[in-house]
């Protein structure tokens, strides 16, 4: 088995938990991961990309090959569509709706959206609308990787088990709005 | 044994930790900057080994070289670009007698994901003769630092270590070994091999000549270079170097032909297996990440049998990082495709300023104030201030070297353009911008010193500029710089047309004048702001 994922995101959007918990909760499964990401300049409201391999075999290279990513999972619906050349034909796009436009020349988001939906396995979600229901938006984050876990080879329950552990710190509170931005998530990309 | 999940980085820091680091010295940058993040968290915690920032990484270099200098063990780390910067005392190192263990890791940004080249400092190594260990992995990196240590106690030279950004910045498991305690105080047996009169700079350069013999064998025997697959004639030999090897086994399966593989993770270039490889095929494919040095040493400039092909040859593009999809396409591999959509172009997302930075609008201020001029130079430094160069700002023209700014300034001004500007950071400032406020000073330049004081070293995440900002006024005043064209302003949006005015006069002013626009970076100040509220909640 092996599962890879290509993160994608803008500087700032917290792309880097998203891969933290799908790592820990895979190596948890005792899965080899490699886990590549975007740290300095990249960081400053551009675009970023995180690689994320998971495989019960050991994995060479830390960077995804083209055609061959099982999963792009994408907090912004065009950087979604910036690395296709990764995904492999059967492979699936994950990704929120919700368009951060700080840029001059953001295409229309209809088309943006669209052309996502031209894709045979995509699913988009309104991630902002179901963290802010879960209780803050900061919780987006959590939302997507709720979404991921239909198709990621891991056990939801483990993926919660390390949301827990990663908001701990910061109280209970925090903990059940991640938990319910992650369900959220799971029960959105089912539909 | 324990396991964890690190860095490439982190791997190097905590490698050092366990071989008995005493001090570690870095000024940040990207991909080096988390190997120092690391260390000064663990001194926190652990009230031990000393790791500290330095003004810039000479100092950080010469600051490694005396805790060496007194028997013990030092690490000092830096970005490929900082290592110009230290370059001076680096080269120079190879000759002292080094007893207390001195590691260099350098971190090498191929791609230019944050950084001005691609510079391979390997280069560096072999130029100054040292020894230069490679890592692959994460654990390699962990390892080879401990290993690090050892070679430079055996061979009395500083080594090198060589990461590049996607070692740096990936994870992967680490299993760690046991620590080692750090070395007592001791002083050089002989105190001439560390002071390089030429007298005894030319005993220590036929020192180092001498011990070159010992240290090929070492690599030629290291168990980071090492040949697989069948013995006998093959076709093709692929020689691979640091994370290369990664992306050729990612591959190696699909090869219909088998092949030898030479991996080197230790450098000088072991020459023995180099030759036994090339016996036995008729074509090398040499894969690294980086410059084409081991290529290079490779191909002679007289015909041989043996062909010899990579980025200099062209088989691997000459420039940019490595990828598993360019070395598939030079081992004659067709790469796989993926998903493609047409209809819609897709715009480039460039880095930004933050929504709200205060070089936003302190260029604000200094774009109002050039429009009363026909024309203008503004030669820029490098921190976060740089994304200025693009759109909606476009109020910079050069990013060259940390420091360059000043000096490119007095250049311009001296060869009869004005107003000339020059902007930079308090960081970089005082990284390297200050000796060439000297000659400004000295030579009552006609230019205009626009200091961004951000009060943080931005662009690397928010560490600590050297010197606090409110002691910044004292040292420009101290260099000799007027005080009737020195000021201090609030880079505030509220200010932005009172900052204009002022730096409308001091451009039309006739000699040096420095204005420095200050406010804190947003980031920085909410990093802060929840630190402080963290800590709240825990009294
Ligand atoms: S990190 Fe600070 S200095 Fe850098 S762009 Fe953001 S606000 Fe400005």
């Amino acid at each position: 088995m092996k599962f890879d994922i290509v993160l994608a995101g803008v500087g700032g959007q917290g792309v880097l938990s998203v891969s933290a918990v799908i790592a820990s909760a895979a190596l948890d499964q005792g899965l080899d991961v490699k886990q590549s990401e975007v740290h300095g300049m990249a960081q400053r409201g551009g675009a970023v990309q995180a690689n994320l391999r998971l495989s019960d075999q050991p994995i060479a290279s830390d960077l995804i090959p083209s055609g061959s990513a099982a999963l792009i999972l994408s907090m912004e619906p065009l950087e979604g569509l910036r690395y296709l050349d990764r995904l492999s034909p059967d492979g699936t796009v994950i990704s929120s709706i919700n368009p951060v436009t700080n840029i001059p020349d953001y295409p229309p988001i209809d088309d943006v959206l669209a052309t996502l939906g031209r894709l045979p396995r995509a699913v988009l979600i309104d991630s902002d609308k179901l963290a802010r229901e879960a209780g803050s938006i900061r919780a987006t984050n959590m939302v997507i990787v709720g979404a991921a876990s239909r198709v990621l080879p891991l056990d939801p329950s483990t993926l919660e088990r390390f949301i827990a552990s990663r908001f701990a710190s910061k109280g209970e509170k925090v903990v059940e709005l991640n938990l319910r931005a992650f369900r959220a998530g799971r029960e959105a990309a089912a539909r | 044994m324990a396991e964890h999940v690190l860095l490439g980085d982190e791997a190097v820091a905590l490698g050092a930790i366990h071989a008995g680091l005493s001090a570690a010295y870095a000024y940040p940058g990207t991909p080096s900057t988390e190997i120092m993040e690391f260390l000064r968290v663990w001194q926190t915690r652990h009230g031990a080994p000393h790791a500290a920032w330095t003004a810039n990484e000479k100092t950080a270099y010469e600051e490694a070289l005396g805790v060496a200098f007194v028997g013990r063990r030092a690490l000092v780390s830096m970005k490929h670009v900082g290592l110009n910067v230290a370059a001076d005392p680096f080269m120079n190192s190879a000759l002292v007698s080094v007893h207390g263990g001195l590691v260099v890791a350098v971190a090498d940004d191929p791609g230019m994901h944050s950084s001005q080249n691609e510079q391979d400092s390997r280069f560096f190594a072999d130029f100054a003769r040292i020894p230069c260990l490679e890592p692959a992995t994460q654990q390699e990196a962990y390892d080879m630092t401990r290993e690090a240590f050892d070679l430079s106690e055996r061979f009395a030279v500083p080594v090198m270590l060589r990461l590049v950004t996607r070692l740096a910045h990936a994870r992967g498991v680490v299993r760690t070994g046991e620590t080692r305690p750090e070395n007592p105080l001791s002083k050089p047996a002989d105190r001439n091999a560390w002071v390089l009169l030429p007298s005894n700079a030319r005993r220590q350069w036929r020192r180092l000549l001498d011990r070159q013999g010992a240290i090929r064998s070492w690599a030629t025997e290291s168990p980071w270079n090492r040949v697989d697959g069948p013995g006998g004639q093959v076709e093709l030999a692929v020689l691979t170097t640091g994370i290369a090897r990664n992306y050729f086994i990612e591959n190696a399966g699909d090869l219909a032909e088998p092949v030898v593989h030479l991996h080197v993770g230790a450098y000088p270039l072991p020459q023995g297996l180099v030759r036994d490889v090339a016996a036995r095929a008729r074509r090398v494919l040499v894969l690294e990440d980086g410059y084409p040095l081991v290529e290079r040493q490779l191909r002679g400039v007289l015909p041989s049998a043996l062909v010899v092909e990579g980025r200099e040859s062209g088989e691997v593009p000459p420039d940019g990082e490595l990828t598993p999809d360019l070395v598939r396409r030079a081992l004659g591999l067709e790469v796989k495709a993926g998903m493609h959509l047409d209809g819609l172009t897709l715009p480039t997302r460039p880095p930004q300023l933050c929504q709200g930075c205060p070089h936003g609008d302190s260029y604000h201020a200094l774009q109002l104030a050039m429009a009363g001029f026909e024309r203008t130079m503004v030669a820029s430094d490098i921190g976060c201030y740089t994304l200025g160069a693009l759109p909606p700002y476009s109020a910079i023209e050069s990013c060259v070297c940390m420091g360059a700014s000043i000096g490119m300034a007095k250049g311009a001004a001296e060869a009869g353009f004005r107003p000339a500007i020059a902007v930079i950071g308090d960081s970089t400032f005082l990284h390297s911008g200050l000796t060439a406020l000297v000659d400004c000073v000295s030579a009552n330049t006609d230019m205009t010193l626009v200091i961004l004081d951000n009060e943080t070293v931005g662009m690397t995440g928010g560490q600590p500029t050297m010197v606090p900002s409110s002691r910044l006024q004292a040292i420009v005043l101290g260099l000799g710089v007027d005080p009737d064209h020195f000021h201090v302003l609030d880079a505030h949006p509220r200010q932005t047309e009172a900052n204009a005015e002022v730096l409308a006069r001091e451009l039309a002013h006739p000699g040096l004048s420095v204005v420095v626009l200050v406010r804190e970076c947003i980031e920085t100040a909410r990093a802060k702001k929840a630190e402080q509220a963290a800590s709240r909640g825990r009294s």
